[in-house]
């Protein structure tokens, strides 16, 4: 299959909001993830609940509370843009962002759970052995909770790359700016005598997470050494 | 004086209370299980922290409640053989060894290598350890993280008969050939008998 200037550019635009919003999301989720895992707190409650909210609300409600916060007039859209020149609006940066607001809750979940399983006792271990709490945590704790990091990076980027609903409301269909695939898709199914164009832009997204879990299993496979992991 | 130990503490509605004094050699902390045993070597270790008292261990104080005095447990420089082995079961036995590896280790690494017989094992992972493989390969880490003394819990507790014996030898090598202070914790009798130079009954 040979992809069209234009399809490449879709894809390219995918890939590229999907990566970005991963990427950033990563360090944040870990966090959240560690803090949910290892802390207590007054407020954790609320944490949790506001952590899992893009799970369970609808998109478009999502879209429509990341519109009012981030929008020109947000008090977060400002911000970002008076400290950072960072914009949002009709823009693939907003795009990113709606995509990372999606993956946040399925890479805490994955991630918490595996640093739940982290056997505490393995970094007492560690400790008597001499190692400080930075050691401890880059040496055991980070190692060990390195199959649910790389399953939070696949789900989170599998979400992102099939993310439409926040998407569309947040920063609505512009080409070349926020058509990502799926937005893509619906954008053709609209049109009369698109058919061949729906069904080559739905393959290339199967392609895409085939491709995703594949290299994710493999990674796996490599970090944990002779041991057998599995990211899902 | 090895081992100068005053600690009062409660887990849930358990206390535990020692006063117990012990001089040079292996002193072995004998009770039946559930007597609290473990929680005292995780105290002497500075894993957990006594609600009271004082630990002092060949003639340095590791925790004194009254002066406020806490060391970390990184700093204590304790040879901690956990009755589980507790290697890292993402790396192999070498890096495992080599994990708390410190200039003050009392033989080199290969002469510590040589005296538990786990030359061949250094490639190997935890998980394909028998239960005496790994907890010789644990008495290494120990004793190449530089310990100032040693803390054993129940070494022998996990293996069959013939195992028991080679890591009994081991032990015994330990403490004729290093001169180091040693808590040990066991509830088999003929055990501490045949180990201990010191008893502290539980």
């Amino acid at each position: 299959m040979i992809l069209s200037p234009e399809e490449w550019s879709i894809v390219a635009l995918s890939l590229q909001v999907s990566l970005v919003a991963v990427g950033l999301m990563l360090p944040v989720a870990f966090a959240l993830a560690w803090l949910l895992a290892r802390s207590r707190f007054p407020g954790k409650l609320l944490v949790d609940a506001l952590v899992h909210l893009p799970l369970v609300v609808p998109p478009v409600v999502t879209g429509w509370l990341l519109l009012l916060l981030f929008g020109a007039n947000g008090p977060l859209g400002r911000l970002f843009e008076q400290a950072l020149g960072v914009s949002f609006m009709f823009r693939w940066t907003g795009a990113a962002l709606a995509s990372a607001i999606m993956a946040m809750p399925l890479m805490v979940r994955a991630m918490r759970l595996s640093i739940e399983g982290i056997d505490r006792r393995l970094e007492q271990a560690a400790q008597t052995l001499g190692a400080k709490p930075r050691r401890v945590f880059l040496t055991i704790s980070l190692p060990l909770a390195l199959p649910g990091i790389l399953a939070g990076l696949v789900l989170g980027f599998a979400r992102s790359i099939g993310e439409f609903g926040a998407t569309i409301t947040f920063v609505s269909d512009v080409p070349g700016e926020t058509r990502t695939l799926p937005i893509a898709i619906y954008s053709a199914l609209q049109m009369p005598g698109a058919e061949t164009a729906v069904t080559r832009l739905a393959v290339i997204s199967i392609l895409l997470s085939l491709a995703a879990l594949v290299a994710s299993e493999a990674l796996a496979r490599r970090a944990g050494g002779g041991r057998t992991n599995h990211v899902l | 004086m090895s081992f100068d130990l005053e600690i009062d503490h409660r887990i849930g509605d358990r206390p535990i209370r020692l006063r117990a004094q012990a001089g040079a050699g292996l002193t072995a902390l004998f009770g039946p299980s559930g007597a609290g045993k473990t929680s005292i070597l995780n105290m002497v270790a500075g894993i957990v922290t006594p609600d009271w008292g004082r630990i002092t261990v060949a003639g340095e104080t590791l925790f004194d409640s009254s002066a406020a005095i806490n060391l970390p447990a990184a700093q204590r420089q304790a040879g901690y053989v956990f009755q589980d082995g507790r290697l890292f079961p993402h790396m192999r036995v070498r890096a495992n060894l080599l994990y708390g590896r410190h200039g003050d280790a009392p033989l080199s690494f290969d002469a510590i290598i040589d005296f538990l017989g786990i030359g061949h094992l250094l490639d190997r992972w935890p998980a394909t350890l028998s239960g005496g493989e790994a907890q010789r390969v644990a008495i290494g880490r120990a004793l190449l993280s530089g310990p100032r003394f040693l803390l054993l819990d129940e070494p022998l507790s996990s293996l069959d008969p013939a195992r028991r014996e080679e890591i009994s030898t081991v032990i015994e090598r330990m403490k004729r050939d290093l001169a180091m202070p040693i808590l040990y914790v066991s509830h088999d009798r003929a055990e501490v008998e045949r180990l201990a130079d010191h008893i502290i009954p539980l």
